[in-house]
């Protein structure tokens, strides 16, 4: 049995980032996620890793680039407006194909919005957020047990990849504590890394880490090829949970903190007698698809919850395919869903 | 018979890219002769940045990054970070280095980062057809300053190497020059000296080196020549700006 622990989520992603095998982390302060930079300044140097407080998330992206072209495991974190000056990094390190985690712990925007939870980035994390045609795996944990897990599996997957994975949470989570079951050793990929650049040692041809191509039918080429690694990530890499959904009248579409709400709501709704599941994404991207094609014949309607004005909602129409109605209930700008607030709109799509 | 000049081993044997006239290929001689006497040619990771140099990963033998515009100190520091051990240079434009990647270069230099920076100062934007650069001088005519840099309207050209030189983080910053024999001589100490003052781990450095660009500037190779040493280093004066008496 490995440790048990009460932790906060923030500092059980940091925790989580070393124990698989990050020793470089580079950031900048912004709440709420800046207990991850707090406890990677105090961690990393006993651990004999890097913490760099850098001079601006562009910055910060950077150095990631440029640890992460040296084949090293690296993280860094911020919050939405950091993410947004993140994104030419995101861009070019998916443009070069290099592995990296970066966590997102959501709050309520457009601009410098506020500082409470929000699930408002999912387009931007989901559908590129830099210039380009790419992706990240996004995972989207819902419990602090969770955010151990995942983050230690987005390493692995970035390794495995060769690309970024996003951590995507939000304030509830990295502020919240729960007890975290940790493993005695972590399932850690070894991926190979002879594309790096980390000197030559006069013993092989040069390696270069670039994303830029100039001749368009390179570059053509060198996109079909990402698009072929996301067609495989779609296919082997989609996570989800079903919970009560066999015979479920509505299922709930929820992911991260909220779907712990809708959990509740599930658990309400039974005890009034109405049947209420709740389809989790784990992987936002690439979006579970397929757990939508194991519910779709049970249910009279999906009804999407988020702390956003319907962001997952066009992933969710898209999969349902017009087969059932889709409904959406949420909240923005840091205002958290109740149970009862989706608990009427339950009652009002069964009214109709 | 004896062999008395040959190209670097650290210079990959393939014709470059850069207009005639232009010292882009002279300062890439220089860094790659200073791999190859140093013998770092195998543990060095070189930067390339955003410029007409972007793509000098094709003609430095090392192991290359290429970096966005600006970024290229950031990117080094990551690397630096990650391989203490080995050696990091970036090599970047005046748009590059001091425009877009003020920041940047700011506080690499602020942290004494243990890396080398080579900065080619050819007071205009190359890459993309003469703009107006940080380093502009005043009354320069470039495509975004047709009627030339008014100290007014555009504010006064940045001398880099006295703006680092401030700060306490720089272990090494020279300006050099490429416009003769002479100079290419003395600027080949300097960038020789910024990679043995990495080596013995003293901190940042940086060369910058006065360059042509025969192009975006209207002249001929020998007029571009004359201009860096009848304007350019009158307003960007040779000489050791951090480091005097650092011996390595
Ligand atoms: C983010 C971004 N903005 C603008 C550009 C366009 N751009 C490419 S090179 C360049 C200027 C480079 O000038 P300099 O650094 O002086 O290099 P030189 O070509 O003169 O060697 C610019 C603005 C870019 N590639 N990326
Ligand atoms: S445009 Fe100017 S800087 Fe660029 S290669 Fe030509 S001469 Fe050199
Ligand atoms: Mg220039």
């Amino acid at each position: 049995m490995g440790e048990r622990l009460l932790m906060k989520g923030n500092e059980v992603i940091a925790e989580a980032a070393i124990r698989a095998g990050c020793r470089h982390y580079f950031g900048y302060p912004i709440t709420p996620q800046t207990e991850i930079a707090h406890y990677m300044a105090k961690k990393m140097p006993k651990v004999g890793g890097v913490f760099l407080q850098a001079e601006s998330e562009v910055s910060a992206i950077n150095m990631v680039y440029g640890a992460a072209s040296t084949g090293k495991r690296v993280m860094t974190s911020s919050s939405s407006p950091g993410i947004s000056l993140k994104q030419e990094g995101i861009s070019y390190a998916s443009g070069a194909q290099l592995p990296a985690v970066i966590v997102n712990i959501m709050r309520g925007g457009p601009g410098l919005g506020g500082i409470q939870p929000s699930q408002s980035d999912y387009f931007q994390a989901t559908k590129g957020g830099g210039h380009g045609d790419y992706h990240l795996i996004v995972l989207a944990p819902s419990s602090v047990q969770e955010l151990y897990e995942l983050t230690v599996d987005a390493f692995n997957l970035a390794d495995q990849y060769r690309m970024v994975a996003m951590i995507l949470g939000d304030g509830v989570l990295g502020q919240m504590m729960e007890v975290v079951n940790f493993r005695d050793e972590e399932p850690i990929v070894k991926a190979d890394k002879s594309w790096a650049a980390s000197g030559h040692g006069m013993k092989r041809e040069h390696n270069t880490v670039t994303s830029i191509h100039l001749d368009p039918a390179v570059l053509e080429q060198w996109n079909i090829a990402l698009q072929d690694k996301y067609k495989t990530i779609s296919e082997k890499e989609q996570r989800f949970e079903l919970y009560k959904c066999d015979d479920a009248e509505i299922i709930i579409v929820a992911y991260g903190s909220v779907a712990r709400i809708a959990k509740n709501v599930v658990q309400v709704a039974r005890e009034e007698g109405i049947k209420v599941g709740l389809l989790r994404p784990i992987t936002l991207w690439p979006f579970p698809t397929k757990a939508f094609e194991q519910v779709i014949d049970k249910p009279n309607a999906f009804l999407t919850v988020e702390m956003s004005s319907g962001q997952m909602l066009e992933d969710v129409m898209l999969a349902v395919k017009g087969r059932k109605p889709v409904h959406f209930t949420g909240r923005m700008g840091g205002m958290i869903p109740k149970v009862d607030d989706i608990m009427a709109k339950i009652r009002e799509i069964r009214a109709d | 018979m004896a062999v008395v000049f040959d190209r670097p081993h650290a210079l990959v044997d393939i014709p470059m890219h850069y207009c005639p006239g232009c010292t882009h290929g002279i300062a890439h001689r220089l860094v790659a002769e200073a791999l190859d006497e140093l013998d770092i040619e195998g543990r060095t990771v070189g930067v390339s940045s955003v410029g007409c140099s972007y793509n000098n990963y094709f003609y430095f033998n090392c192991d290359m990054i290429q970096a966005a515009h600006g970024r290229a100190p950031a990117v080094a520091t990551g690397v630096k970070r990650s391989l203490p051990d080995n050696i990091v240079f970036t090599y970047q434009g005046d748009g590059d280095l001091a425009a877009i990647g003020t920041a940047e270069i700011v506080h690499a230099a602020a942290r004494g980062e243990n890396i080398t920076v080579i900065f080619i100062n050819n007071t205009i934007y190359g890459m993309t057809s003469g703009q107006m650069a940080p380093t502009t001088l005043l009354n320069q005519v470039t495509t975004t300053t047709p009627y030339g840099r008014d100290a007014k309207e555009h504010g006064n050209p940045i001398r880099v190497c006295e703006m680092l030189s401030t700060l306490k983080g720089p272990a090494y910053i020279e300006r050099a020059s490429l416009h003769d024999i002479k100079n290419i001589k003395k600027a080949k100490e300097a960038v020789k000296k910024a990679f043995k003052v990495q080596m013995a781990g003293k901190g940042f450095s940086l060369v910058e080196l006065l360059s042509t660009c025969p192009t975006n500037w209207g002249l001929d190779p020998l007029e571009s020549l004359d201009r860096v040493k009848n304007e350019m280093m009158e307003y960007y004066p040779l000489g050791v700006f951090a480091g005097k008496d650092l011996e390595v």
